[in-house]
């Protein structure tokens, strides 16, 4: 059994110079068999055996991943929380994560460093503030938090932004969600990671799977780089990967993979204390505890699995931001990386069965995924316990696609991940 | 930066281009005999694969031509080109 983290264990382990701390989770051999299979140790695929564990009572759980745990896109994202989406399915998922978010810290025993500092999307044109106000309202008509800004409201509270009328783009106004922020993305893994092996699941890393055993249209078992391991019920939770799962049990998804870059800055003295995303100029940005700016790209337009994405979509990004922010033009860009998301044509996860038996796909989650971590993983144990969908999911089944109950959500999903 | 061969105009800058996602996706000739199923399997579903990938490019701001690429989605090689509307080269042998 771990030992809770607390002032008390801290103050003992500094007691040894930090150097007899107890690994926050064990690292088993996978066993012949499991109850249930989650397919992925990211963020939502922790998650998702945490609440199976904490909610449900299903037997034996084990997550395997091919790398190591929160290595994909929970290590690559830029962190950004927040629940202001425009149609209600979408809110209500949204929002059920973010309440989520609130507690999660002292839920897991395990600092996420959830900051609530608001998440600020800039109108640029009269369309925008009319897109602004129409979702604002929505939000608010569903329970969800939402200021519209005028630009000095704005500018009072981001001092460093141009909000001037000779700006090439000049700004509006904004919407503001104050219960909005960032988080520690790595420790949202970790922290569900240690959470889920306390309540008995096995989390395997470097097990890749490499086939989706079936007999008469049910799964049996899935092969693996660390052998075949035997079962019934699998949750694929693969993001960019989700097709190339989808592919071993002869199915197809509306899903397409496409690079997703991110960048940070050299450290600065805080400078910008919230969160802001502009959708017009396509830029989004936030500072890291550490001071570090935090900057969002878009996608790449073609598809891709290499983790890597052009240089003029980081250059037009860069130019968005420096738009908007004059002075950050000086600011050294330290790092730059790529993630694999898996967009949806309606810019909504799918999370549900698949016609395959026992096999269920939480996935779809394109380029906002990380927000949702704790409410992905407590709609997708409900799924899989029960058989059938949380009432937050069932809108977001694979059955969307050919009823065409879709839930366009590219406004809210836009740039603004 | 990923270059692209234009059939017509050679070697461009990727920024240059349009993509055009998966190709040979063929419209149903009747679509009012298709199934929801089958109506939406031609919307929406897509390959996706991991590795070569045949798909659509337009040079938009060069020839505005489109024409096929025989694309690997993770080093993004380009090993062949071929014209709309053309039989695709062997897929195999990287």
């Amino acid at each position: 059994m771990t030992k809770r983290y607390s002032i008390f264990s801290l103050a003992r382990n500094a007691l040894s110079h930090h150097e007899n701390w107890q690994e926050a989770w064990r690292s088993p051999q996978p066993q012949p068999e499991y109850d249930v299979v989650i397919v992925g140790g990211g963020g939502h695929g922790l998650a998702s055996a945490y609440y199976l564990a904490r909610n449900f009572d299903v037997g034996r759980i084990a997550v395997v991943e091919k790398g190591w745990i929160g290595g994909g896109n929970t290590g690559r994202n830029t962190t950004i929380v927040r629940s202001n989406y425009l149609w209600d399915e979408a809110a209500h998922l949204y929002e059920k994560s973010l309440q989520l978010w609130e507690g999660l810290s002292q839920e897991l025993n395990y600092n996420v460093m959830f900051s609530q500092r608001g998440v600020m999307n800039l109108g640029h044109t009269l369309q925008d503030m009319r897109d602004i106000v129409r979702r604002s309202s929505a939000n608010r008509l569903n329970g969800i938090d939402s200021e519209v800004l005028t630009p000095m409201d704005i500018k009072r509270r981001v001092p460093v932004i141009d909000v001037g009328p000779s700006a090439r783009y000049p700004i509006l106004g904004a919407s503001f969600q104050p219960r909005g922020g960032v988080a520690r993305h790595d420790a949202v893994a970790w922290g569900f990671a240690r959470a889920a092996d306390q309540l008995g699941v096995d989390i395997i890393q470097n097990c890749e799977v490499t086939g989706i055993r079936q007999v008469d249209g049910a799964v049996t078992a899935l092969e693996t780089s660390r052998g075949l391991i035997r079962t019934t019920k699998v949750g694929v939770v693969a993001a960019g990967h989700s097709s190339v799962m989808a592919a071993m049990a002869g199915l197809r998804l509306p899903i397409e993979s496409h690079p997703l870059q991110a960048l940070v800055s050299e450290p600065l003295k805080p400078v910008l204390d919230t969160v802001i995303m502009s959708n017009a100029v396509h830029g989004y940005i936030s500072q890291s505890d550490k001071g570090e700016l935090v900057v969002g790209a878009g996608i790449d337009a073609y598809t891709g699995y290499g983790q890597r994405g052009s240089y003029g979509i980081i250059e037009g990004n860069i130019a968005a931001i420096v738009t908007l922010f004059p002075s950050f033009s000086r600011v050294r860009m330290l790092r730059q990386w790529g993630g694999i998301v898996d967009v949806c044509p309606d810019a909504c996860p799918i999370i549900g069965k698949t016609p395959v038996r026992g096999l269920y796909f939480n996935c779809g989650w394109g380029t906002g995924g990380f927000k949702a971590t704790p409410g992905s993983g407590w709609v997708f144990a409900h799924t899989l316990a029960r058989d059938e969908p949380h009432v937050l999911n069932a809108a977001f089944s694979l059955e969307r696609f050919y009823t065409g109950a879709l839930i366009d959500e590219h406004g809210a999903a836009g740039v603004a991940h | 930066m990923l270059q692209i061969e234009c059939p017509w105009c050679g070697a461009c800058d990727q920024s240059e281009f349009s993509y055009g996602g998966e190709a040979h996706i063929a419209r149903p000739k009747t679509p009012a005999d298709l199934s929801d199923q089958e109506w939406g399997d031609y919307l929406f579903n897509r390959e996706n694969p991991k590795g070569w990938h045949r798909e659509q490019w337009c040079h938009t701001a060069g020839c505005r031509r489109w024409f096929n690429a025989v694309r690997d989605t993770v080093t993004s090689r380009i090993k062949a080109y071929y014209q709309m509307g053309a039989v695709p080269p062997e897929e195999d042998g990287r």
